[in-house]
């Protein structure tokens, strides 16, 4: 039975990204571009080691993202504000880093942990929203989202915390000094964030949290079923407002890592946003700490082929085209394998019961 | 059963890279003509605004010599410091030279890779701040061509009222506010003047963005203004809509935007564009370094220089033009100078 679970799990998005794989062909076919060669260029760009550390830095900010989005997904809240969140950790998080001086461990704990704090307060709005007033979370997480953009914006004003170097256009924080940098691991004359390590204990914490504690059995059974987990006792808008907190914190250190150890300030130059990313990527990696991890360095595998597709004169947009098949195939696969599931079940209820007819007579 | 599919399906997928590494083989060869290199920013080449006259600047010399190849590459917008460091260097590593880096977002990115490829000449558009031996910074005074557009709408309003849209509410920005705004206080210090913001940083969205620009303008006409400046690219095709409907005059930016083929129902309510010629620039700076001369520094391009300035298309400035080509010498001699801080303007 697990067996034959893994296999589903595992094919399912297999035959999506073969899906849009078959997509895309009859696209560049339809173009006039040869698919088969297209294809190998990105794997022989994607594939070479300096490119493997860029993609798996980029992957780090989706996983966390990705994660963020299926801590929300288990309790069956749709985290959209993860943008917001992230921008909060990120700026907050330079900001501190920037304006203090402490000893090398402690400055980058303080940063971490402010990223974290600055997250999961802004989402803590939209909880509070949710809980007490009844708001969508989906509705006030994008309002949200736009409201930390202003914010920001206007506090990275050089006459406010942020500054304008001479002949720049591009508004940032002051730089994070060496105390408070993370080092890079030296690959391929390429530098791996050493922000990874938190990203995988991040994904470890996440699973033992959902699977070995009485927290998260409780999140899984308010996601399931608010009104049953009401009555068995568990105080349910409660763990709403914890969890979406918790989801915002996780996704104040989506930035994190560019921050320590590449940028080392908070700028116009970061990327606007992951919400969609992140949520796309929980819903592909199935919320699963693993299946993320996947689909987080899938996604940046593909990002980072763009640029070589362009050159061959292939739209970078064909990239996102691909992306956006995959994650419509992962639906409908996971609904098929769903009733391909529900009808075994079916099934072996059926025998089990049918063997246990003469018994349930006799009573 | 299943066992059986997995390794079919194993096998498929073991063919397939098979068939796909022998692929590998025919990527292409590295060309020994020149190649130039372009770095756009969010939007590409196909946005009217500094992406498309980087390319602009561009054509006609890849018109004139069929030996030199252009590369081209944007900006996505989940793009990071990274995406972009690798962007350029996969451009220096495929033999651009020079390379052309279309954008602020890009200061971070070109001052880690200038380094590695000393040999090769790169220009950046709207920054300064990267010194590298091998980088040229091409800036333009946006505040010059703003002002003398400012002198245009507060010759040319009835109301007294004018209006200014900004894309992004970023630095860059502001210079185009400042100038405006001290232009049209130079012919009338009492003029009202209406400001506002499509979208802010980090949200990029400003630049593009038709139907808020639409809104904002429509607005400031309400409002009693009877001409409104965009400096927001793509999102000024809604201005000049709002405009030839209430019949007002609105103010293009970047190029002449009299002359876009998708503003052809508005031209006869487009007053003037502002003039920021990037095309100029870039061409400039590639010229001069396929001729293999020095090109590190910073290149200033204010309307002395021919960078900045406006446009005549249609007539409607003819009454007013020698006024404002009057106070463009005053600025060329630099008897005037223009503040770049709205606050001080």
């Amino acid at each position: 039975m697990t067996k034959n679970r893994i296999f589903w799990a595992v094919a399912a998005p297999v035959a999506a990204i073969l899906n849009s794989l078959l997509f895309i062909y009859i696209i560049l076919k339809i173009r006039g571009v040869d698919p088969l060669s297209m294809f190998s260029l990105m794997i022989s760009y994607g594939f070479d080691p300096r490119n493997l550390v860029s993609e798996l830095n980029q992957t780090i900010a989706y996983y966390l993202a990705g994660v963020a989005a299926a801590i929300g997904f288990k309790m069956l809240l749709f985290n959209i504000g993860i943008d917001g969140q992230y921008r909060m950790g990120a700026f907050f998080g330079a900001v501190v880093g920037g304006a203090v001086a402490l000893p090398p461990v402690l400055h980058v704990l303080l940063i971490v942990i402010t990223a974290m704090i600055a997250g999961g307060l802004w989402a803590a709005i939209a909880g509070y929203l949710k809980v007490r007033r009844g708001v969508n979370e989906v509705i006030s997480n994008i309002m949200l989202n736009f409201i930390a953009a202003a914010v920001i914006s206007y506090l990275l004003l050089p006459s406010m915390l942020g500054t304008l170097p001479e002949g720049s256009q591009t508004a940032q924080t002051f730089p994070i000094p060496a105390s408070g940098q993370m080092p890079t691991i030296k690959a391929f004359d390429g530098e791996i964030y050493s922000f990874l390590f938190v990203a995988i204990f991040v994904g470890i914490a996440y699973w033992v949290m959902l699977n070995k504690t009485v927290f998260g059995f409780n999140l899984k059974a308010t996601g399931l079923s608010f009104r049953a987990a009401r009555a068995s006792g568990v105080n349910a808008p409660r763990m709403i407002f914890v969890t979406t907190v918790l989801s915002g914190a996780i996704a104040g250190l989506v930035g994190i890592g560019t921050l320590l150890s590449d940028t080392h300030k908070y700028s116009m130059a970061f990327p606007a946003g992951y919400a969609f990313t992140g949520l796309a990527l929980a819903l592909l990696g199935r919320n699963h700490p693993v299946g993320i991890f996947f689909a987080a360095f899938l996604w940046s595998f593909l990002e980072r082929s763009a640029p070589v597709l362009e050159f061959e004169g292939v739209p970078p947009e064909i990239v996102i085209v691909m992306q956006g098949t995959i994650v419509l195939s992962i639906v409908i696969a996971y609904e098929v394998v769903a009733r391909i599931n529900l009808r075994q079940q079916q099934r072996a209820v059926g025998s089990v019961s049918a063997e246990a007819q003469p018994i349930k007579e006799s009573n | 059963m299943q066992k059986k599919t997995l390794r079919k399906l194993g096998a498929s997928i073991f063919a397939g890279a098979v068939a796909l590494s022998g692929l590998m083989a025919i990527a292409p060869a590295q060309a020994a003509t020149k190649t130039i290199g372009i770095a756009y920013s969010l939007g590409g080449r196909e946005v009217p605004g500094f992406n498309q006259l980087a390319y602009i600047g561009v054509k006609p010399i890849l018109g004139k010599n069929k030996a030199i190849k252009l590369i081209e590459s944007q900006d996505s917008p989940t793009g990071t410091d990274d995406q972009r460091t690798e962007r350029l260097r996969l451009m220096a590593k495929r033999g651009a030279n020079p390379i052309v880096v279309v954008g602020f977002t890009y200061a971070s990115a070109l001052a880690k890779v200038a380094p590695e490829f000393p040999k090769v000449q790169w220009g950046i558009v709207d920054d300064s701040s990267v010194k590298a031996p091998n980088v040229q910074g091409i800036v333009f005074k946006e505040e010059e061509g703003s002002y003398l557009v400012g002198l245009a709408a507060a010759m040319t309003t009835k109301t007294g009222s004018v209006g200014f849209i900004g894309g992004v509410n970023t630095p860059l920005i502001k210079k185009f506010e400042a100038g405006y705004i001290a232009g049209a206080k130079a012919i009338n210090p009492k003029i009202k003047i209406q400001s506002t913001y499509i979208s802010n940083f980090p949200d990029f969205s400003g630049f593009n963005d038709p139907a808020k620009g639409y809104e904002a303008a429509k607005g400031m006409y309400q409002n009693g203004a009877d001409v409104v400046y965009a400096a927001a690219g793509g999102t000024g095709t809604g201005m000049h809509k709002a405009a030839s409907e209430l019949k007002k005059w609105s103010i293009g930016v970047d190029a002449d935007e009299a002359t876009y083929p998708a503003h052809a129902a508005y031209k006869s309510t487009i007053l003037t564009s502002m003039l920021k010629r990037v095309d100029l620039g870039v061409r400039a700076f590639v010229n001069d370094s396929l001729a293999g001369k020095k090109t590190a520094g910073i290149k200033t391009w204010g309307f002395k220089q021919g960078g900045v300035g406006y446009t005549k298309t249609g007539g409607y400035l003819k009454d007013v033009s020698a006024v404002i080509d009057n106070y463009g010498s005053e600025i060329a001699r630099g008897k005037v100078v223009v503040p770049t801080d709205p606050t001080k303007a």
